[in-house]
């Protein structure tokens, strides 16, 4: 359907948005997956429970390691990538 | 003062994490895109490279046997071959695709160096079942990127072999130096400790 309003999406657009969306989801997606785990499993968040615990076991936090890999790849691959893919649709 | 070697896993699980995504994010954007931003070829081979970097340390500190000594060591090597084949690969330097063959070499042995430095059956504890577990994955992704020399746009295969990646650090984040496998622990072992 087309009208003055209403203007169909070309096929390849819908196709590049939802790569776009696929990618941007990655990110978000890790960072939930360790916030989910923390919430499961919080004892493998030694900072709740800080007292008698050696150096390591308060600066590595396997549930923190997964979200700061969630946001390093939103922020630096992500967001660049999708901003590209953006601008082929504006393009179009 | 160095941390327990479950926290090294760890660490390579959140680089491998990291890898696992971009290698998904390549495969769902298509090589055309992502080769508009050069500094973005790089990032898989020089992720790989310092993986290979930083496994010399661990080489050095977390000797407690001379197979894992020579397991470490062959590891970062091969490792770095790898990661240092793709980067000629990604700037051109290199241009016969037969350099390719690094890869499924460099993942081999590091699935080999899996194996061997793992002394116990896959049930003795969670650390021994990973590392089998480890090893065989590493051995399989090998065999998918050898595919990969030959059939170089598989979208198939790449994608195997970036959720291989994602799955591998989800192993890497399961280890513990002691606990139990599906409630299996050997006396062997000691008692838990977390």
């Amino acid at each position: 359907m087309e009208t003055q309003l209403v203007r169909e999406q070309p096929a390849d657009q819908v196709y590049t948005s939802t790569r776009a969306r696929t990618v941007a989801l990655l990110g978000p997606l890790t960072v939930v997956g360790g916030i989910i785990w923390a919430i499961v499993q919080p004892s493998r968040l030694t900072l709740l429970h800080p007292y008698h615990q050696g150096f390591w076991w308060l600066v590595i936090e396997a549930p923190l390691l997964v979200v700061f890999a969630g946001i390093a790849f939103a922020v630096f691959v992500a967001r660049p990538l999708v901003a590209e893919l953006e601008g082929d649709d504006g393009a179009a | 003062m160095e941390p327990p070697s479950e926290m090294v896993h760890w660490l390579f699980g959140m680089f491998l994490l990291l890898l696992g995504l971009i290698t998904l994010a390549e495969v769902i954007v298509g090589p055309d895109v992502w080769r508009r931003r050069a500094w973005r070829i790089y990032l898989w081979p020089g992720i790989a490279f310092g993986l290979g970097v930083v496994m010399w340390p661990v080489m050095t500190f977390f000797t407690n046997s001379a197979i894992h000594m020579v397991a470490h060591g062959a590891w970062a090597q091969a490792l770095m071959a790898m990661g240092g084949a793709e980067l000629g690969l990604a700037k051109g330097k290199l241009t016969s695709r037969w350099w390719k063959i690094a890869t499924p070499v460099g993942l081999a042995v590091s699935g080999a160096a899996f194996l061997v430095h793992e002394q116990n059956g896959w049930f003795f504890a969670r650390s021994a079942f990973l590392h089998h577990l480890v090893g065989w994955t590493l051995i399989g992704m090998a065999l998918l990127t050898l595919t990969l020399v030959f059939r170089p746009r598989s979208v198939v295969f790449k994608s195997a072999f970036a959720v291989a990646i994602v799955a591998l650090s989800v192993m890497l984040f399961s280890d513990r130096d002691l606990a139990p496998v599906f409630g299996h622990l050997s006396p062997l072992a000691g008692p838990p400790h977390r």
